[in-house]
């Protein structure tokens, strides 16, 4: 029986789609079968991060219509073993599925795959309502910004209130320079805000957006997003790895590695 | 950041957790409009049966405060009813 996560901010552009992709493409690098499902209906997003856009023959609406079956709209990544993507529909909108059709079709996927991941649209109408409907725990994504941190605040209040039982916070694009410079919030000040588990904490990277625009996420690779996505990945299995030393690798070797990738 | 600006400012980070505190003591205290009209208008009715209340100068809220053996802020009700007159008792 699989678990089903919700991974969402309330706030926008705080990185619940990179997060998605990378969170679940480093589950089903650890041999875990995954599927990951963009519920933002109207602005998909997450089929162009996980660079399987052109593959798209149906979409959650279809399946929730009934016009295929869910095999036929599932995607498999021909990169991983047991990643599938189920992307959202273009041209319809939130009120296209309600979050009874959500959860049972989150019921359904549960009997195949180890982790259901559902990438949760920004805000907190229908379609947050929908996202966390079948959810059984929940990753909260913030940035270290009062604006960020406050709608993070939001909808954690809201998942108690619909009895998600376990919600885990990632703290995301942290600079550690200016946290050492006081001109940033750390990850200690949000977790002290917030009152929840931090499960993990991702570094602002330039290579992000390199592997976004490759179509190719960085977890498990050598960047030190990479490695802090794939930590969560093993936390979420259970492991207890220690916070990534933002220090250490930032500093030397990841910059000479990157001034070797420009030429 | 200049060797001047080190003493006269804070740093933006602590302005911003202290923002950030303030914003969520309001936003935390929300409860529904609906709700506390409800609440509000219980409260007068059991009040007004032993005085007499003075509506307009009624004021009830819910802010959070700090408490002795808790960590954190926790939620409180606020009430100022001031009262007109002490109905007279009989017996």
């Amino acid at each position: 029986m699989g678990e089903v996560i919700v991974i969402t901010s309330g706030k926008g552009g705080v990185g619940k789609t990179t997060t998605t992709a990378n969170v679940g493409t480093g589950l089903a690098k650890m041999g875990k079968k995954v599927v990951l499902i963009d519920t933002d209906i109207g602005l998909r997003n997450l089929d162009v991060v996980m660079g399987l856009e052109n593959r798209i023959v149906y979409n959650l609406v279809d399946v929730i219509e009934g016009n295929c079956r869910i095999k036929q709209a599932l995607i498999k990544d021909k990169r991983f073993d047991n990643l599938y993507l189920l992307p959202s529909a273009q041209t319809r909108d939130k009120t296209a599925v309600s979050p009874d059709q959500m959860k049972k079709l989150a019921d359904q996927l549960k009997e195949e795959f180890d982790y259901i991941l559902m990438d949760c649209p920004a805000g907190i109408e229908q379609g947050f309502q929908n996202a966390i409907a079948g959810a059984d725990s929940a990753l909260v994504v913030t940035t270290p910004e009062v604006s960020a941190v406050r709608d993070a605040d939001r909808i954690i209040g809201l998942l108690e209130a619909n009895e998600i039982k376990q919600t885990h916070l990632i703290v995301n694009r942290l600079r550690n320079q200016m946290v050492k410079d006081n001109n940033m919030m750390s990850s200690d000040d949000v977790v002290e805000i917030l009152g929840v588990d931090l499960i993990g904490v991702v570094p602002d990277d330039e290579q992000i957006i390199v592997s976004t625009n490759n179509g190719e996420p960085i977890v498990g690779t050598d960047a030190l997003a990479g490695q802090a996505y794939m930590n969560i990945c093993r936390r979420l299995l259970g492991e207890e790895v220690p916070l990534l030393d933002l220090n250490g690798k930032q500093g030397l070797l990841s910059r000479l590695g990157s001034i070797f990738k420009k030429n | 950041m200049g060797f001047a600006d080190f003493f006269k400012k804070k740093s933006s980070g602590s302005v911003a957790k202290d923002r950030l505190k303030l914003v969520l003591v309001s936003d935390r205290a929300n409860c529904s409009p609906e709700l506390m009209e409800q609440m509000k208008n219980d409260i007068i009715n059991v009040l007004s049966k032993y005085v007499e209340i003075d509506l307009d100068g009624l004021d009830i809220k819910i802010q959070q405060t700090e408490m002795e053996g808790v960590e954190g802020s926790v939620p409180a009700l606020f009430a100022n009813i001031p009262i007109r007159d002490l109905k007279s008792q009989k017996k």
